[in-house]
Order: structure tokens, then sequence, then C-alpha cells
């Protein structure tokens, strides 16, 4: 092995390590969740309705409630570790089945959103920084700025009143019209449709999606291009870049080249601490278009009282953001060599 | 906003503060934030005086009616009225009182808990350092719209149960500020002649070290603040946070979207505050920060 493929080694070694305590917070967390609801948790769970003797004792035997608390963690981190996180109370299914059956939604709607993000964000934020001080440069700075202060639920609802209302140019909800039925294959509606072979279902997919990625994508969108901004700036202002226009380079050859690819470095990060927020923006928009995914899914089991689901949610969406932003740090490290040392 | 050029000597505080002021109100922006802002609160106080309406007074003769500008308007009822026949604008009015007395009180308990747990943390070093800011890297690693409705599910949705799950959320973000302004502050000399002169260790923390941490500190509680707003209407809206018929702005939100399709004005005008208030906080939170932070400002 050569020295620097053992630096990186090393490097990713570092940050899984760094990773377990977290990990094992997040458990603690998911945890503790149903047990500290107040008042007897299967009783709460059971509702208005009451619960059978028989039941409650099934009910309680399934949660281990009778058992010590430092062993009802192993059995629940053991179960966690064999991909159990026990059944939802209204569907009485496998909550790990009924969160990846959903995943799909959500990820095809954030990943929409974040290319929204990026292809309008990024270019925005250069051209800002090019035209600083100009008209451009405002205009972009203040409707990023607007674009990060938006509750993105009302942006929503506005969106839907006048495409869909007043214009009647995309659908309300939902992923897809009803006049298809495309049998899931990967569970991206956009690839399902494309794997059938079906055009009409495939358009059908994308009009559906469009509303709801602009939505999701909003506040990405401004901070993308406000952080695109004030790094290019910060390169613009470096004296690699003073010298490569005293060579005499073209001014498009300096942007490209020496400014963009290193003001990059730090707008990849950014990108990717947006995971997180397009998990949270997600609750929402996916209530309002209704969007089939984990964030629509996690609010009707915190309506409903399903507290099994509730707690598997937690915890699988903590493990999806802490993986993303290991593999941001990792890229991090990739593109930026001086972080590994 | 003394507290704010507290790092001055004693005899150039007048100095600094006149400098502060210079800066923050070279920013427009600011300036307008700043005072979109105290209008927002003096509003807020005066909602009785204010407000044209009772904000829950059904007035059964008047339900869905449209703003002024409309022919079916009238300057009975400015902004129109909701479903039941209740004033949008006297709503919005006290509404603001609880998106900004909830909020205020979110920005408090984050920055005090934070502020304590960092100084800890950023003090003693250590174990203590190790635990506080693990615990904190749990709570950043949920999302934190979900992390609060979590709670809000423990507790039982409404008022307090909302304040309590936003400021938890919020609260990392202050713990790590004050750590890496302590670490940074600790080695200075003037820390070193304290305890030199017999300070203890609380002296140090909060006398000595706390003052001049807390630049970064009052940039971060504007942020917060904005955050907090909009997570309380998000709450609000998805029905998690304060319940009708209390006149907040997410639950306003709420009500009005069964009406999307014929009363526009129900389901704009709340979300059109929602969003010129943060926008102004975040404009006041710019300036703040060029003005108090200059490492930290935007080119």
């Amino acid at each position: 092995m050569t020295s620097q493929t053992l630096t990186m080694f090393k490097f990713i070694l570092v940050k899984l390590a760094q990773l377990v305590p977290t990990f094992i917070g997040v458990t603690i967390v998911a945890f503790a969740f149903i047990r500290l609801l107040p008042g007897d948790p299967i009783l709460l769970m059971a509702g208005e309705r009451g619960i059978s003797a028989e039941r409650y004792a099934q009910l309680q035997a399934q949660f281990g409630f009778d058992r010590p608390l430092p062993v009802q963690y192993w059995e629940f981190l053991k179960g966690l570790l064999h991909g159990d996180l026990g059944n939802s109370l209204v569907t009485h299914s496998p909550v790990v089945g009924e969160f990846f059956s959903r995943f799909p939604a959500t990820m095809e709607l954030s990943l929409f959103a974040l290319a929204f993000a990026v292809i309008i964000g990024l270019p925005a934020g250069v051209l800002a920084a090019i035209r600083r001080g100009k008209t451009l440069d405002h205009t972009v700075v203040g409707i990023s700025l607007t674009g990060y202060s938006m509750p993105i639920f009302w942006w929503g609802l506005l969106l839907i009143m006048f495409f869909s209302g007043t214009l009647g140019w995309t659908p309300v909800s939902g992923r897809i019209s009803f006049m298809y039925f495309i049998e899931p294959v990967t569970g991206f509606m956009t690839i399902d449709t494309l794997l059938a072979g079906d055009w009409g279902a495939f358009l059908s997919a994308l009009h559906h999606l469009i509303l709801p990625a602009i939505v999701l994508g909003t506040i990405p969108l401004a901070v993308i291009a406000r952080q695109t901004r004030s790094s290019m700036l910060e390169v613009l202002g470096e004296d690699y870049v003073r010298t490569a226009r005293a060579k005499g380079l073209s001014s498009y050859r300096v942007i490209m080249v020496h400014t963009l690819r290193n003001a990059l470095i730090s707008v990849v990060t950014v990108i990717g601490l947006q995971v997180g927020l397009l998990l949270a923006g997600a609750i929402l928009t996916e209530t309002i278009f209704s969007w089939p995914g984990i964030g629509k899914w996690m609010i009707d089991a915190i309506s409903r009282r399903d507290y099994p689901s509730v707690q598997g949610g937690l915890v699988l969406i903590a493990f999806i953001v802490m993986i993303v932003n290991l593999l941001v740090d990792l890229a991090y490290g990739v593109i930026n060599p001086r972080i590994r040392h | 906003m003394a507290a704010i050029s507290t790092p001055a000597a004693p005899g150039t505080f007048r100095h600094q503060l006149g400098g502060f002021w210079k800066d923050f109100s070279a920013s427009r922006g600011a300036l307008v934030g700043l005072i979109f802002i105290a209008l927002i609160f003096l509003v807020a106080l005066l909602a009785p005086w204010v407000a044209p309406h009772d904000p829950a007074l059904q007035d059964r003769s008047a339900l869905l009616v449209p703003p002024v500008w409309h022919a079916e308007g009238s300057w009975r009822y400015i902004l129109g009225t909701d479903a039941v026949g209740r004033d949008i604008l006297s709503r919005l009015i006290y509404g603001a009182r609880y998106s900004l007395s909830i909020s205020a009180m979110v920005v408090l308990i984050s920055m005090c808990g934070g502020i304590f747990l960092g100084l800890l943390a950023g003090y003693f070093r250590g174990w203590v350092e190790t635990v506080i800011t693990r615990v904190m890297d749990v709570v950043l690693a949920f999302p934190s719209l979900l992390l609060a409705l979590g709670l809000v599910a423990i507790l039982s949705p409404g008022l307090t149960s909302a304040m309590i799950a936003i400021a938890l959320v919020q609260l990392p973000y202050f713990v790590r500020l004050t750590r890496a302004a302590v670490i940074g502050e600790k080695s200075r000399e003037y820390v070193t002649a304290s305890r030199l002169a017999g300070a203890g260790h609380m002296r140090l923390m909060f006398n000595t070290l706390l003052p001049n941490c807390m630049a970064p500190l009052i940039v971060q509680a504007t942020l917060s603040f904005s955050t907090a707003i909009l997570d309380i209407a998000a709450l609000g809206f998805l029905g998690m946070g304060v319940q009708p018929p209390t006149p907040e702005w997410g639950a306003m939100l709420a009500n009005a979207r069964e009406f999307m399709g014929s009363a526009y004005w129900a389901v704009t005008f709340p979300g059109l505050v929602i969003l010129l208030t943060v926008l102004m906080i975040n404009l006041m939170g710019d300036g703040l920060r060029d003005a108090l932070d200059p490492k930290m400002k935007r080119s």
C-alpha cells in the first residue's frame, strides 16, 4: 500500500469510529422513546377503545416491558441489528418493511428537489459572484434570502393554488395518474415507468413530481446559491487567481478552471448537508402533496399513535442522515487532501 | 444591546457601541429588518387596542368575506374573514403574540442551556467535553422537525411541548458555538491574569470568558429566532403545535387549507406574515453578523 492510500484508509477508519457513539446514542433515544410516553405505553397505544387482558399480556411480552431495562435495551439492539424493529400497531406488518417500501418515493422526490436546487442554485451563485454589486447580484442575494426564509408548507399551497388551481397545469397530489398501474421494480416511479416502456406513465410521473420537487428544493436552492456566491468571491480574491489573470488567461478559463473548481469544495459539503434538511422538508412537502413517502408515513404514524412505527422511523431516518454525512465527509477528504491529515 | 459591546474596556464602551451602530446601520437591509421587527413586536404588544375585532368572534353573517379591494369586500374586514366568520387581520395580530413569545422563549431556553453546556465543555475539556459533544451529535443526527415531532408525540401536542421540543432541537448550535469560542479565548492573557488574581471556576467561566464569547452567540440567537418561528408554524400546520382555535399563524394556514380554491386570502395572508417576519429577522441577523464579527463577514 502506498502511503497515500494508507492515509485515506486511516481517515475512513477514524471517521467510522467517531460514528459509533452517535450510533449508540441514536439507538438509546429511539429505545427511550416508547418508554418515555406518559402513562402505560400499551394502554396508550390501544387508544380509547381499551384492550382485552389477553392482548395486553401479549403486547407486554412482545415489547418485553416486563423485563429489566438493560435487558430490554439489549433485545432492542439485537433486533435492530437483525433488521427487526417490531410491527406496526395499525397494519401489523414489520416496521422495516413499511419504511423501505415508502423510502424510494421520498428518495425520488429528494433527488429531484436536490437536482432542481443544484441546477439553478450553482449557476446563480457563480453569476452573482462574477457580477458582484450589480443588479444581478442583488437579485440573486435577495431571492436566496427570501427562499431561505420561506415557510415551505405555505409555498406549496401557493404553488398549488396558482399552477393547479388557476392554470390547471399540474396535478394536486399523488405520484402518478390513476389511469396507470405500474408494477414497482425499483420503487422510483420515473424509472419503473421507463422500464415498463410506458411513455404516457413516465410523463405523468414527471408531471406529478414538478411542484413537490420545487417546493422541497427551494430552501436548498437558496443555501447553495448563497454558499456558491460567497466561496466564489473568496477564491476570486486568492493570489493564484490573480496570477492566472496576470498570465493573460481568458476570464472564462480563470473562472471555470481556477476559481469554480476550488470554490466547489465547500459547495459540495453544503450540498451534502442538505440531506437532513431534505428529509425534514419531506415531512411537510409530502403532507401537502399527499406524497406516499416516509414523511407522510411518519405523520400518519404519529397521529394514529402507532408508536413502534414512529420509533422505527426515527432510528432509520437518523441512520440514513448519519450515513450520508459520513459519505460527505469522505468525499470531502477525497477532493480536499489537506483535511486527511 | 449593551451586552454586545462588553468586551470593550470600560473607558471605550460608548465608542464601541457607536462603532457597532455605525456598522449595523450601514446595511439598509438590516435597518429595515430592525424597524419591521420592532413594529411587529409593538403590534403584538398592543394587540387588544390595535386589532379591529375580537380574534375569536365568529360573525355568522360574514363567512369567507374577501379582502377590502374586492367588490364584495368591506372596510369592516380589511383582510377578509375565514370560514367561520372571524376577522383574519385581528387573528394575524393576535397570532403575532403567540409566534413571537413562543419563539423568544425557545431562544431563551436553548441559549441559556447551550451557553451553560458549551462553557462546561470548553472550560473543563476532558470527559465533560466528550460527553456533552457526543450527546449534541446525537441530537443533530435527527432532522430537526422530525425530532420535534417525536417529542411532541411524547409530550402530547400543544404550546408548551412545541416550545420545549424546538428549544431542544436548537440547543446543539449554541453548545458548539460557545464551546468553540471558549476554547479560543481560554489561552488568552486576560484569562490567565484573571486566574492568577484568584478567580474561581465560576467567575472565570461566567464573568471573564462568557462576555467575550457573546458576539457569535447573538448572531446565532437571531438565526434561532427565525428558525423557531418557522418550526412553530410548521408544527401548528401539521396539527402538532398550538391547538385551534388559538390564532397561531401555522394553525391558521392549516384551517384555511380546505378553502384554498375559494378563499385565497385565508391561505395567503398568514403565510405572507410568516415569510415577512422570518425574512426581516434574517436581514437583521446578517447586519448583526457583519457589525459584530468581522471574521464571519460575508463578502
